[in-house]
């Protein structure tokens, strides 16, 4: 122990606990699949019955779907540009969508009721092994963007505007992803001790404030990320002359 | 009682890499896939058309309104020359029967004129006439005093 003073109530908070599934020679963090697969139920259930009956006149949830449809058009589109925005919209799209569910499923839902065998129910995106996969996931985009946009002209990026900045462009592919999937998961991990500790320190009144500045975090966090991502995209199809 | 493990740590721990990431990666694009078919491929759909319902609807309105400026203007002219016309006729019907009064006129004076005329050249000649026969009148019955006293004596 000892990174933290208070040892007694902490033996409650399980840090870096994990519930393994053994698939093969694999091994995987069960307790992130079953959030993620219930928050991506939950998304998905809201989507089906938005887009069920749709029309020009639009009611009830698909009021919120072509809310958050025009939200990420717009983000898209400011960050990608207008001529290729369409093709990176569904995934830019997606990351800001699943971040955010999982930020505020996380934030949300009292998943410490339910017990499991080992580790704890909690926000997907307080494990590393998501917001890594999400972060290469960006660097794989804009990669893909910058090759089938420009081709090998791609990397002309890299010695734009003198030679001088190719060894920081090349060092920037490799922060660029850790330094989004570090973000992410190191707010939301954070949102979440810090929680669990006010939560057995002072059970009252006190954690409320600190789980509605979490809500706030998350929401942003989600909307750094897509950002950000739609912004390297951006940066990789972008014309130099 | 479980320990916190963190960096490093062999089993579990904060930084506890493995198959999580390459699963979450695909669950991710697979995720990608379905929101477009279910989401941003409908809604964008539905979105746009009636972007281009209201741009098509706004511009329709915009060629209408241009039409009934256009018409209204017409109209306005239609009106002023109707009103200008109106105005000349009525000056021209007033000038009609002004002339026709003032000819009327004269020619009603110009009658009274000459019967009044006519008529006192009648009474003048009549006058004459019977001063005339009174002065004979006169004459004869002087002739006839002065022979009757003429006789007498």
């Amino acid at each position: 122990m000892g990174f933290l003073p208070f040892v007694f109530p902490f033996a409650e908070l399980e840090v870096g606990q994990h519930l393994y599934w053994q698939i093969g020679n694999f091994r995987i963090h069960g307790q992130v699949f079953m959030t993620s697969w219930l928050l991506i139920g939950a998304l998905l259930a809201l989507v089906v019955i938005g887009t069920k009956k749709m029309e020009r006149d639009p009611k009830g949830v698909q009021n919120l779907l072509e809310f958050l449809w025009d939200y990420i058009r717009d983000l898209a589109r400011t960050q990608i540009g207008e001529k290729v925005y369409r093709d990176w919209m569904p995934f830019i799209g997606t990351l800001f969508l699943f971040i955010f569910v999982s930020n505020w499923g996380g934030a949300l839902v009292p998943w410490k009721l339910i017990e499991l065998p080992s580790g704890e129910l909690g926000a997907p995106t307080a494990d590393i092994n998501t917001t890594v996969a999400l972060a290469l996931l960006v660097s794989l985009s804009y990669f893909y963007a910058g090759l089938s946009n420009k081709g090998l002209r791609y990397f002309e990026y890299y010695v734009h505007p003198t030679p001088i900045m190719l060894p920081f462009k090349i060092v920037e592919d490799f922060t660029k992803p850790l330094s989004l999937s570090f973000r992410l998961f190191g707010n939301i991990l954070a949102d979440e001790l810090v929680v669990a500790v006010l939560v057995f320190l002072v059970p009252l009144v006190l954690p409320v404030p600190v789980m509605f500045l979490g809500l706030f975090t998350s929401a942003i966090q989600a909307l750094i990320f897509a950002t950000l991502a739609a912004y390297y995209i951006g940066e990789a199809v972008e014309e130099h002359h | 009682m479980p320990t916190l493990f963190l960096f490093g740590a062999s089993e579990g721990g904060l930084f506890d890499f493995d198959a999580t990431l390459p699963l979450m990666a695909v669950q991710v694009v697979l995720l990608t896939f379905i929101l477009n078919a279910l989401f941003f491929k409908p809604v964008g759909k539905v979105v746009e058309e009636r972007e281009d319902y209201v741009n098509t609807s706004r511009a329709e309105a915009k060629k209408k309104i241009a039409e009934v400026e256009r018409l209204e203007t017409e109209l306005k002219d239609q009106l002023k020359e109707a009103r200008l016309e109106a105005q000349k006729v009525i000056l021209e019907a007033e000038q009609d029967s002004d002339t026709l009064y003032k000819e009327a006129l004269a020619l009603a004076t110009s009658e009274a004129n000459a019967s009044r005329e006519k008529a006192r050249r009648e009474i003048d000649s009549q006058r004459d006439e019977a001063l005339n026969q009174l002065k004979s009148e006169a004459d004869n019955l002087g002739d006839l005093i002065i022979e009757r006293l003429l006789a007498k004596t």
